[in-house]
């Protein structure tokens, strides 16, 4: 079961890698969100894959009896919510370059670091 | 209670901030006793912290490893502090005409949401806590970068956002598979189960993790978010994130590889060291080449970022305390420089290096504010910088890593190179467009006072080293779980 669940994570965790270094704005984001979630499936593995018993005292007990390990549930709810959240903004920006920048295309979007004009010097300063 | 009210004042602020957007006279006015009420707190904290050594606050008063800690140590309160000052005179400086950031209902929630997760990544103590407390400095990070619209902000934001989130997800992943191995999240519970852990299992987890911290530290080579970022924000904005960006990955490694996980493979610092040797000379190498004053002083954030590192990277008591000291002395020092780069933007319409000049004989004061800071970067005596490096140069030397100290001290040389351009071509060459003239009638009495108190600070430290030593020696010896 480890192993296989080892080797969805790597899939995953590479793919988003794969995606993350694309010159497609939209393709970089989704790869970053693929890389995100391998590490929050990473981060729920790590919490060891044991018992499907709920952790919760029966009555009259003092100790957990064989139990899933609710901590790294709590951590991973917490980075997905986060992720979620800088996924929804990452969108709104991405959409926003290409509307202004008319292109996708990651290598030709030099806004704020304009290419040199005669190939040596820095490109001067666009007075504002 | 009081380790706390660091994180919680500004938290509060921020709600209050946004709850009162439609009205912004009432904004600004909790804006600046939000402001205010930190600076008192964190003071209130460094008294104590100074007085009885570190102060730890476990919530809910659980026993060690359950509980999730703040801890206010020195390198902490002193860092909080800053923070403070910093906020304070970019508040500050918002009530000038010099570069101000444009007002937004959304500017002062940002603001002060910035501050609360550099101050709580620099208090907490435990290891996912980081995490959270670097993605929320992220989000509002984000969000003041994307304050103008224009096509450059939005493009130096998807940089430094997609480069910056592989660095905490790479930091996610660290503490996912040091949880793994250790079962621990807390600092104090995870050194001791760290130190038995295999050697081999170790060194990867602290690589890591090392990693991830120098992604948001901006080392070579994944310093790229940060020129690329920098140069697109208002002046005031940007002295914020030079104080405090950096510094969050710089606090977290001196907190973990030189603290935490105190001793830490010998490797890792002969790493760090040679990552350290690169971006002080990238840094240096790659401000030689730009005018634009604020990209020139973008470029020598890397560089001294390097400093930093290479006195870590020395692992040593003398050496965490140099780099504590520089830290503190780069954060005020650089967001004082890019004040000045506001104010001469303001006097003369540009940060392009090549369109400016004439401001000697126009403007004696800004010059002379803006050697004081200059001379300090560079490391003259007797400023502030020059304790800097003379703790760091003659620790290498006491290690025998000659190489080290020598690409430091030649490095310097560099830094002077590019303060000289920036002071022959701003202040002492005759203004390009003859017409020119000083804008009048423009409020800059505010932006001055901020700038001043920044180099009063600089002076201070540089001519009475001695307290500011002795403090940063305690610092370090309490990373390490020392008493003072």
């Amino acid at each position: 079961m480890i192993w296989a669940v080892a080797l969805a994570l790597g899939t995953v965790i590479a793919a988003g890698t794969y995606l993350l270094l694309s010159r497609d704005l939209l393709r970089c984001l989704i790869g970053l969100v693929l890389f995100g979630n391998g590490i929050n499936l990473l981060l729920f593995t790590g919490g060891r894959l044991t018992s499907s018993l709920p952790p919760i005292i029966d009555a009259g007990e003092t100790a957990l009896a064989v139990t899933a390990n609710p901590l790294p549930q709590a951590l991973v709810l917490t980075a997905i919510v986060i992720s979620f959240a800088l996924m929804c903004f990452s969108l709104v920006l991405a959409l926003q370059i290409i509307q202004l920048a008319g292109s996708d295309d990651v290598a030709r979007l030099r806004a704020s670091e304009p290419p040199s004009q005669d190939g040596i010097k820095p490109a001067l300063e666009e007075p504002s | 209670m009081l380790v706390l009210l660091p994180l919680l004042v500004p938290l509060a602020t921020a709600l209050l901030c946004a709850l009162t957007w439609t009205t912004p006279r009432l904004q600004r006015a909790i804006s600046a006793g939000g402001a205010m009420l930190l600076l008192l707190c964190s003071l209130a904290l460094l008294r104590q912290v100074m007085a009885q050594g570190a102060i730890t606050l476990v919530a809910g008063n659980w026993p060690l490893p359950f509980g999730i800690a703040f801890t206010a140590d020195h390198l902490g309160t002193a860092l909080v502090l800053i923070a403070a000052l910093m906020l304070s005179i970019t508040l500050l400086w918002q009530e000038s005409a010099a570069d101000a950031a444009p007002v937004s209902p959304a500017l002062h929630p940002l603001l002060h949401g910035l501050v609360a997760g550099s101050t709580a990544a620099f208090l907490t103590a435990d290891l996912f806590n980081l995490y959270v407390w670097f993605e929320v400095s992220l989000i509002c990070a984000l969000g003041l970068l994307v304050q103008g619209g224009a096509l450059r902000q939005l493009d130096a934001a998807l940089k430094y956002f997609v480069l910056n989130l592989v660095g905490t997800l790479l930091l996610l992943a660290a503490v996912a598979l040091l949880h793994a191995a250790t079962g621990q999240l807390n600092f104090t519970a995870l050194g001791e189960a760290a130190s038995r852990l295999d050697h081999s299992v170790k060194l990867p987890l602290l690589g890591l993790l090392m990693l991830a911290f120098l992604i948001k530290a901006a080392a070579f080579p994944f310093f790229a978010w940060l020129p690329v970022s920098y140069h697109t924000l208002p002046a005031p904005v940007l002295a914020l994130f030079s104080a405090l960006l950096t510094k969050i990955g710089i606090c977290a490694l001196l907190r973990t590889i030189a603290g935490v996980f105190f001793p830490a493979p010998e490797l890792l610092f002969t790493l760090l060291g040679w990552i350290a040797l690169l971006s002080m000379v990238t840094g240096v190498l790659g401000a030689a080449y730009h005018w634009d004053m604020r990209r020139i002083l973008a470029f020598h954030t890397i560089s001294q970022i390097g400093y930093i590192l290479l006195a870590i990277a020395l692992s040593s008591r003398a050496g965490n305390a140099a780099a504590i000291f520089f830290a503190l002395h780069h954060s005020m020092v650089k967001a004082g420089l890019f004040l000045v780069a506001g104010l001469i933007y303001r006097q003369t319409g540009h940060y392009d290096l090549r369109r400016i000049g004439g401001l000697h004989a126009a403007k004696p004061g800004l010059a002379v504010l803006f050697l004081l800071l200059a001379l300090s970067l560079v490391g003259i005596p007797p400023l502030s910088g020059f304790w800097g490096k003379y703790l760091i140069i003659s620790e290498s030397f006491n290690q025998g890593e000659y190489l080290w100290a020598g690409s430091a001290l030649f490095v310097g040389f560099l830094t002077l190179y590019s303060m000289a351009k920036i002071w022959l071509e701003a202040f002492w060459k005759p203004h390009p467009d003859r017409a020119w003239r000083l804008p009048t009638g423009v409020r800059t009495a505010p932006a001055y006072a901020g700038l001043c108190l920044l180099v009063l600070v600089t002076l201070w430290v540089g001519l009475v080293p001695e307290r500011l030593l002795l403090f940063v020696s305690d610092a370090a010896a309490t990373l390490q779980g020392g008493v003072p």
